[in-house]
């Protein structure tokens, strides 16, 4: 495999730390992304030399923070290759943005009105809707799995009809790593005069997505998942329907004209960023999608595929193995557990060995009941991990099982 | 012996294990002896809270004694649990409330206490004490 993985872990100073007096195997990828030296300089050189508040300020600084600020975003539409930087709305990630569409439709939708999630949800695109329907009475449907942690597309054409206004889905789904159809799914539900909305926090990392040839309504993504820091992330949505649903939050920034009796909403896309955004997380998000386009996600995707398989190959040689989401469909995510054991044990033992794994039931309690388990183990790999390091996980999983069996 | 001693004498076994390897084992061990709990007791109301795995804990109070059965469905919860019961178990609930738990921080098992660790030995001591404070309310 021609990836020069040991020259990019220099970028990366966190995997030069110990645990337990082991080097640090970091296999919770998903959960969040290390961060490489050019985007931790990056919120340094900020705050050292241009720190300001952006948009208003006549000065100097304030002009080179806008300057940087609103690059970054240009920098997004370009990465992701969307139609318009007013698409763009910088969120605190993933979350925010989903509760920004939720909101937005509470008041458009009637009672009557059904809106379709998927079964591989994470908590938060789950939650936020309930939320919504409580209000508007809108009826919630739940597109069901597929044994080998695929969704069921068949049963999703089922359920579409006129009525369904909205589909909300998760591009990967971060409890298995399966990669849903989403073009698909986006052309099914148009046909239907649906609006979906693409929740991007697991796959962005891994493959290149172009907006509009996949033609998907609402996208958001979280830095934190892209070597970006945490607390900044992006909405991306038509500009039709973006003016269509009303902001979120008020306040300074949203704002074009305010008088005690009524106030006119700025454009887009600062109609939905109230108050001071989160600059040095939105210039460092810029910077982390330069430093992943500098990799290339070709590249990225190809190794990940290869210790993917690797891992995939080496776990199943251990007895009692089973994995969740067994579909080659999908990026380098393990969720697995062994036989007899709890995950918790397992992954309280990997610790030990300096291996950063996630336990339990990543926020997708119903993927956990379908599957009849209280969690899994998640082991997962991005591009700073190496064959060596699965060998070590492959060890030190057989000594937990000898310890615990 | 009392709690503080018990404890100490804890201390001065974990002290001859060499690493967390032998540690691991002494807890998986006690997870292994640890008495059984009556089945009619595993239910929702007896789960501690805030644990990842499912650990229950149920009290009831004899001869002004609180005797406290518990479980696990991983194995080093047990363990943590049962290291917990073979100090506090069969005690007046006033002693409870007032033990030097210091023991905890001195065998190596703080790294559990921390809240992250969603094992949640914090929240079984919680619970523990929770049910000393209502007996010694009930004396």
């Amino acid at each position: 495999m021609n990836f020069d993985v040991e020259n990019i872990r220099k970028d990366f100073p966190i995997l030069s730390k110990k645990i337990n007096n082991k080097p640090l195997i970091y296999f919770d990828n998903a959960a969040t992304s290390q961060t490489p030296t050019s985007v931790i300089n990056s919120i340094s050189n900020y705050y050292n030399n241009y720190n300001a508040n952006i948009h208003r300020g006549v000065h100097s600084l304030s002009e080179e923070a806008t300057q940087d600020f609103e690059s970054a975003r240009t920098k997004i539409k370009e990465h992701f290759n969307a139609g318009d930087t007013k698409e763009i709305i910088f969120t605190s990630g993933t979350t925010h943005s989903i509760n920004i569409v939720a909101n937005g439709y509470t008041d458009i939708l009637k009672s009557g009105d059904e809106i379709i999630v998927s079964g591989l949800e994470h908590h938060s695109n789950i939650v936020p809707w309930q939320m919504m329907t409580k209000k508007n009475n809108a009826k919630l449907k739940v597109i069901p799995l597929k044994e080998n942690g695929e969704l069921d597309l068949k049963v999703f054409e089922n359920l579409i009809s006129d009525k369904t206004k909205l589909v909300f889905i998760n591009h990967v789904s971060n409890a298995l790593g399966v990669i849903n159809p989403i073009k698909k799914i986006i052309e099914i539900a148009h046909k239907n005069g649906a609006v979906v909305l693409v929740d991007g926090a697991q796959s962005s990392a891994h493959f290149d997505i172009d907006l509009q040839k996949l033609d998907v309504d609402f996208f958001t993504a979280s830095a934190h998942k892209l070597c970006g820091p945490t607390g900044i992330g992006f909405l991306y949505g038509k500009k039709e329907l973006l003016d269509l649903i009303p902001p979120y939050m008020g306040g300074g920034e949203m704002i074009s004209e305010v008088t005690f009796e009524k106030t006119t909403y700025a454009d887009l896309p600062h109609k939905f960023e109230a108050g001071t955004p989160n600059i040095s997380g939105a210039i460092a998000f810029g910077y982390a999608l330069d430093y992943l386009n500098n990799i290339g996600l070709d590249n990225i995707k190809k190794y990940e595929d290869y210790l993917l398989d690797y891992a995939t190959n080496k776990l199943k040689q251990i007895d009692g193995m089973i994995i969740y989401g067994d579909t080659p469909n999908k990026t380098s995510v393990i969720s697995f557990n062994i036989d007899g054991l709890h995950a918790y044990d397992i992954g309280s033992i990997l610790d030990k060995f300096g291996i950063a794994v996630r336990t339990g039931q990543h926020c997708a309690q119903p993927i956990m009941d379908y599957f009849k388990i209280s969690g899994t183990v998640r082991a997962s790999f991005s591009f700073i991990n190496t064959i060596e390091e699965i060998d070590e996980l492959i060890k030190a999983i057989t000594f937990a099982k000898q310890m615990l069996s | 012996m009392t709690i503080s001693e018990k404890g100490q004498s804890l201390v001065e076994d974990f002290s001859f294990m060499e690493d967390w390897t032998e540690k691991y084992q002494y807890l998986i061990d006690l997870s292994k002896n640890l008495a059984p709990m009556d089945t009619k007791f595993k239910v929702e109301e007896n789960i501690i809270k805030g644990c990842q795995s499912k650990v229950w804990l149920k009290a009831s109070f004899e001869n002004e004694l609180i005797n406290f059965q518990a479980d696990s469905d991983a194995i080093i919860s047990k363990g943590i649990v049962a290291i917990l019961l073979s100090v506090l178990n069969d005690r007046k609930p006033n002693e409870i409330l007032n033990a030097d738990l210091s023991f905890i921080d001195q065998i190596g098992l703080k790294e559990h206490l921390s809240p992250n660790r969603a094992n949640g030995l914090s929240s079984m001591l919680k619970q523990i004490k929770f049910y000393a404070l209502a007996y010694s309310k009930l004396n």
